[in-house]
């Protein structure tokens, strides 16, 4: 096993110093052994290794879009060490036997840990209860539940789902979709779906299941995940939430604190995704949620998808985006780079908060401090970068951030210890 | 260099004159014996129909062949919303026989966009009605039909539209032409079938038609579709008729010289009765003979010079 001695690198963005990673563990560079690799990370930023709660991996079923392989890759190349792998592949991740070979998959490929998501439902058709508890006590040891692409619409499910995973100390990460009100939907409902003629997908259909799912949350005494909050109205009823003392973290998305519903106007449905693009107030509501800690964290909602599904008109292309290797860089854009939130904030929101809501951080979201294991980051936030679609380590293209430049770059990646990215490189 | 006709904010007000008074003199051919001219000889327009619009088809057909270009008929019923081809994939076909102009009706909105701006194809692309977006030849034809009845322009004249606005795509193209030539444009609805966000449009709304009909000078209904019906956005047939249809009742209340048009199908007794549509008021006849000429000026402005004078597209 490697050793690696970091030199010069600011820590969270604090005075530079010295880390040296032996035996999978951060140790006392003063012990570093002569053969030690050096790696000079002057003017570079160390972060705990990041943890995706929310990546569409693809695999099994999809492997045209993405694999577990090569999703993963992309994750490293995007400063993660953990994703967690949603439901929503065919076959579904509704029992033990699937989650386990998600799993599997993931230690085979050895780019980031891979923590599988289970359906909170049977094929998230919405009926009934998946065997949750299979899945938990599975190798893959599952703690987050989601139909995520669908909404747990039925109340009284979603608070049976709810209650039920309260024994193995579980989560359920809701799509908060009312399904009736967004039938056929295609775009943020506003003045712009009307002009476009596109189907508008209303904000309320969003916090309708908020509103309703914090209430339920409260009412049983259990733990709800929101994922990919997207409207200001949202961020308002999570917050008043939380004021309440309701058990409920949140998450946002980098392409929703970035781009807007206006970009539905080039009909191109590269920014095709659901929830979809909202305005610019949403936006800024939805930064300064993440500010102030009423949005937890920030989860990408990586979702690859082949060219021909988006290489096509808008109402027949599928939903979602690419985001693992460019969040990073859009969190610096839209939240550090305009002080929202400094390097520590970063780290809070990226890596500790998704790693202690997905009961995974025992080993990720651990402090970069001597005895922790060595999953961190070497980031360059002076970098700057034109997003190049056929750049990308995912099977896919479908990046909104085509053509744009975004600041920094990911530097160096490591997992226990070794180098899953160097030099930029994907190892 | 080419350009595009994919929705009616991108004519200009002279672009949109031009393309109106181009048809009104293309319109005068309808009355001769022979009725062709050799502008688009040797060029190919092809109608690419991803939805079934027999009247919108022929229409465009017989434009073309009365400009003397060679039209190809492409009904492409399985769109890629079925799985059938794509429409990439049919345009690319397109290209490779070589259109100069395609003519586009597709159920997804924004699929002209995308087959101007993607890359797919070189030709001049002409919208001709996309899902619930627009329909910019029939608001032309709509607006030459008013044009020749009150006065030569539209300027301050009020126009009343009524029905489905949300779904409409003629009303989407009629709103922003119809403002660009300084008419008065009120839409009439019941709440639900308005778009979110109609305040921002260059328009007056209303849910009462009985209260803006007296001043109307042209008043255009909508199509109803059945299938709203089920949508639960009014309650019945019946109730939509007494509060939105057009009837000889409510015929009695307009001025003189106040036009009825409907872009077809009707669907009488729903929208509008049959006493009203077979009336002296009603230009819906007319509306079809100009829509020949004016999908004439459309592709002759868009094919015939060598710097196209219609649309606002690169």
């Amino acid at each position: 096993m490697s050793n690696y001695l970091i030199t010069n690198v600011s820590v969270l963005g604090g005075t530079p110093t010295d880390l040296l990673l032996s035996g999978g563990v951060v140790a006392d560079p003063a012990d570093a052994p002569a053969d030690a690799e050096v790696v000079d990370a002057t003017g570079l930023v160390a972060l705990p290794g990041l943890v995706d709660l929310h990546t569409h991996l693809r695999e099994p079923g999809r492997e045209d879009a993405e694999t577990v392989e090569t999703g993963t890759q992309a994750a490293a190349m995007g400063g993660f060490t953990a994703v967690h792998a949603m439901a929503n592949t065919e076959p579904v991740a509704d029992t033990a036997g699937v989650v386990e070979q998600v799993w599997r998959l993931g230690r085979e490929a050895g780019y980031c840990d891979v923590f599988p998501v289970g359906a909170v439902t049977v094929g998230i058709a919405g009926e009934r209860l998946a065997e949750l508890g299979a899945m938990a006590d599975s190798a893959a040891r599952v703690r987050v539940f989601s139909d995520d692409g669908r909404c747990v619409s039925d109340a009284v499910l979603m608070r049976r789902a709810l209650e039920y995973v309260k024994a193995f100390d579980g989560v359920v990460a809701q799509h908060a979709q009312e399904p009736r009100l967004t039938e056929d939907a295609q775009m943020n409902e506003g003045e712009l779906s009307g002009r476009l003629g596109l189907a508008g997908w209303p904000a309320v259909a969003e916090e309708a299941i908020i509103a309703r799912d914090v209430l339920l949350a409260e009412h049983v005494g259990s733990r709800l995940h929101v994922c990919h909050v997207s409207t200001a109205g949202s961020v308002e009823l999570i917050r008043w939430a939380k004021g309440k003392g309701v058990d409920v973290t949140a998450e946002a998305c980098p392409h929703h604190l970035l781009l807007t519903d206006d970009l539905a106007a080039t009909y191109d449905p590269v920014y095709k995704v659901n929830p979809p693009l909202r305005t610019a107030a949403d936006a800024e509501a939805l930064r300064a949620g993440l500010a102030d800690g009423t949005i937890d964290i920030v989860a990408t909602d990586h979702a690859p998808h082949p060219h021909e599904d988006k290489d096509c008109e808008w109402a027949a292309a599928a939903f979602g985006m690419l985001g693992l290797e460019t969040a990073l860089s859009v969190v610096q854009q839209t939240m550090v780079d305009t002080g929202l939130l400094d390097w520590a904030g970063v780290a809070e929101r990226m890596s500790y908060a998704p790693a202690r809501i997905g009961r995974v951080s025992d080993r990720h979201g651990r402090p970069v401090a001597v005895g922790e294991p060595a999953n961190l980051v070497l980031y360059d936030p002076s970098a700057r970068r034109t997003v190049d679609p056929a750049e990308t380590a995912s099977l896919s293209r479908n990046t909104p951030y085509r053509g744009m430049e975004l600041p920094g770059r990911v530097v160096a990646t490591f997992l226990r210890g070794q180098a899953t990215v160097l030099d930029g490189k994907l190892q | 260099m080419k350009r595009h006709l994919l929705s009616a904010a991108d004519l200009s007000r002279d672009d949109a004159e031009l393309v109106l008074t181009t048809a009104a003199e293309l319109r005068e051919l309808a009355d001769r014996p022979i009725k062709k001219l050799p502008a688009l000889r040797g060029r190919t327009v092809v109608n690419l129909f991803f939805e079934d619009s027999t009247r919108t088809r022929i229409s465009f057909e017989a434009a073309a062949k009365r400009l003397s270009a060679d039209v190809i008929n492409f009904a492409a019923k399985g769109s890629s919303l079925s799985k059938g081809e794509s429409l990439k994939d049919t345009a690319l076909t397109l290209e490779a026989m070589g259109a100069d102009a395609v003519v586009v009706r597709h159920g997804a909105s924004g699929a002209p966009h995308r087959l101007a701006h993607s890359g797919w194809v070189r030709s001049s692309v002409v919208n001709a009605g996309d899902g619930t977006h627009e329909h910019p030849t029939q608001a032309l034809l709509d607006a030459f039909t008013m044009t020749r009845h009150l006065g030569g322009h539209l300027d301050g004249r009020r126009i009343v539209i009524v029905g489905d606005v949300l779904h409409s795509r003629v009303a989407r193209s009629n709103a922003l032409l119809l403002d660009t030539l300084g008419a008065e444009v009120t839409l009439v609805a019941p709440p639900t079938l308005l778009p979110v966000g109609v305040e921002s449009w260059p328009v007056e709304t209303s849910y009462d038609l009985d209260g803006v009909l007296p001043k109307a000078d042209a008043v255009m209904m909508l199509r109803v579709q059945r299938e709203r019906m089920n949508g639960g956005f009014f309650p019945t047939a019946r109730e939509y008729s007494r509060r939105y249809g057009l009837d000889g009742r409510r015929m009695a209340t307009l001025q003189d010289h106040t036009i009825v048009m409907h872009p077809g199908p009707m669907v009488r007794g729903m929208e509008i009765t049959a006493d009203v549509a077979d009336s002296d008021r009603s230009v819906i006849v007319e509306q079809v003979t100009n829509g020949v000429a004016v999908r004439m000026a459309v592709l002759y402005l868009l094919l015939g010079g060598s710097e196209p004078a219609v649309g606002g597209e690169e």
